[in-house]
């Protein structure tokens, strides 16, 4: 993909740089909604690139960051069951629970597996029809598609040993959540552009409506300052718009595929946020039709209600009211290898972004 | 896991692929992609499943619209 290169161009990075400080006016606030975004932000010092007008603050995109310590502790006591395998993607092994990482589990003997895909999961299932695989489902609308997937192929193939743990979110409620909160004032999105695959426009028509410019953003540092250029454009003009710059992969419509398959397993629920809180309908649960692959309902586990670490911020950094260099604890007592709170494990979290970034980002 | 690679589509059988990302191949679902995918198409990949394919076209015009916009040479 040729075009790759382009888009990671310092020159040209630098001249739209150039461009957003001669034509911005009004101070603003853009929120980048995704972790990924957070990453090409802070590891491309984006954010000193551009005049001191525009704010970027980071949003509640970072899944591992949002889902709550009890989902955790869930599969944490799930793994310590005998004759059950937890299987979860690789970026949910080190969040601290209220007791134990699941990491931390598996070093005590549970049988907790990482796979790449929940079809590894089903895989697993198969080869161990003696044992129950509980697959950790977390991500935004990105993972869902594949945890149905999977709750389908296991429904298919008659799998009595296949069951999920659904902690995925869905994007629009929590975006209606933070824009009513009125914690902070934003005058524009930098909408996560893999959501959008499969969302389409329709998240953020709300926004737009209530004055809060939207763009569709990929990944690469030029993707990410030529929506920056778009969102000041709008605001300079007086406009609030859906606009997508990552029109290489995303479709107004989304993706109606997989959105089907989605919403043939899920439905939506109302769901916790870690720091946030409860949001109406921002949660998606097995529907009852596929209820034997609901883990919830095969296993009878009630678990204590859960504090977050004392002295952490992520919930406010979350709700982009606040950022990591104003926690007392970052880099000091909490750093990637010793985190406190889930925004310091993940590589997606703004603590561990700027952590790792710090003082040598470049383009 | 929510960072989604693009990768190159080299072999199709039935609803999988093989799909190298820089040098590492991996086996994903096509279950996902709403339109047809052939080999020699960039698609994009989050854990295991493709999402959507790549337009390069598409690409290659939002760069020259962007250059245009900000004023710099378009010729490459
Ligand atoms: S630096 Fe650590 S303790 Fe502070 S908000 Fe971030 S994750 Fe929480």
């Amino acid at each position: 993909m040729k075009h790759r290169s382009e888009y990671r161009n310092p020159l040209l990075a630098g001249a739209i740089a150039d461009r957003i400080n001669r034509i911005s006016r009004k101070p603003c606030s853009f929120m980048e909604f995704c972790g990924g975004h957070t990453l090409t932000i802070a590891r491309h010092g984006i954010g000193s690139m551009l005049s001191e007008r525009i704010n970027l603050l980071s949003g509640p995109g970072c899944p591992v960051c949002v889902t709550p310590m009890e989902e955790v502790d869930l599969m944490s006591a799930l793994a310590g069951l005998p004759d059950v395998i937890v299987a979860t993607y690789g970026d949910m092994l080190r969040v601290p629970g209220s007791k134990a990482s699941l990491l931390e589990r598996r070093a005590e003997g549970a049988d907790v597996r990482v796979v790449y895909s929940s079809y590894d999961a089903v895989e697993l299932a198969m080869s161990n029809p003696h044992r129950q695989v509980v697959f950790f489902g977390i991500g935004f609308e990105t993972t869902a598609p594949a945890t149905a997937a999977a709750v389908l192929k296991a429904s298919s193939l008659g799998l009595e040993n296949f069951s999920v743990i659904s902690a995925h979110k869905t994007t629009p409620p929590i975006i209606a959540a933070l824009l009513s909160s009125g914690e902070m004032r934003l005058d524009g999105l930098v909408c996560p552009g893999h959501v959008s695959v499969i969302t389409g426009v329709a998240p953020y028509r709300q926004a737009a409506a209530q004055g809060v410019s939207c763009v569709i953003t990929g990944f690469e540092p030029v993707d990410i300052l030529q929506a920056v250029l778009m969102l000041v454009e709008q605001v300079e003009q007086g406009r609030s718009e859906v606009e997508i710059q990552y029109s290489r992969t995303v479709r107004d419509e989304g993706n109606p595929r997989a959105l089907r398959i989605m919403e043939r397993v899920f439905a939506p629920v109302a769901s916790n946020w870690r720091g946030i809180g409860v949001v109406p309908g921002s949660g998606l649960e097995v529907r009852e039709q596929y209820c034997a692959f609901n883990a919830r309902n095969r296993f009878d586990i009630t678990l204590p209600e859960t504090d977050e670490p004392a002295g952490c911020i992520c919930g406010r950094i979350l709700r982009g009211a606040a950022s990591p260099a104003d926690c007392p604890l970052f880099a000091g007592r909490c750093t990637p290898t010793s985190p406190v709170g889930a925004c310091m494990v993940s590589s997606e979290g703004a603590c561990q972004a700027h952590f790792r970034f710090r003082g040598h980002a470049r383009l | 896991m929510c960072l989604g690679i693009p990768g190159r589509v080299d072999k199709i059988e039935g609803e999988m692929a093989t799909v190298e990302f820089g040098g590492a191949d991996r086996q994903v679902s096509l279950e996902l992609v709403p339109g047809e995918v052939n080999v020699g198409d960039y698609v994009l990949v989050h854990a295991g499943f493709a999402l959507e394919r790549i337009d390069e076209d598409e690409a290659r015009e939002t760069l020259q619209m962007l250059k245009e916009a900000i004023g710099l040479e378009t010729s490459q």
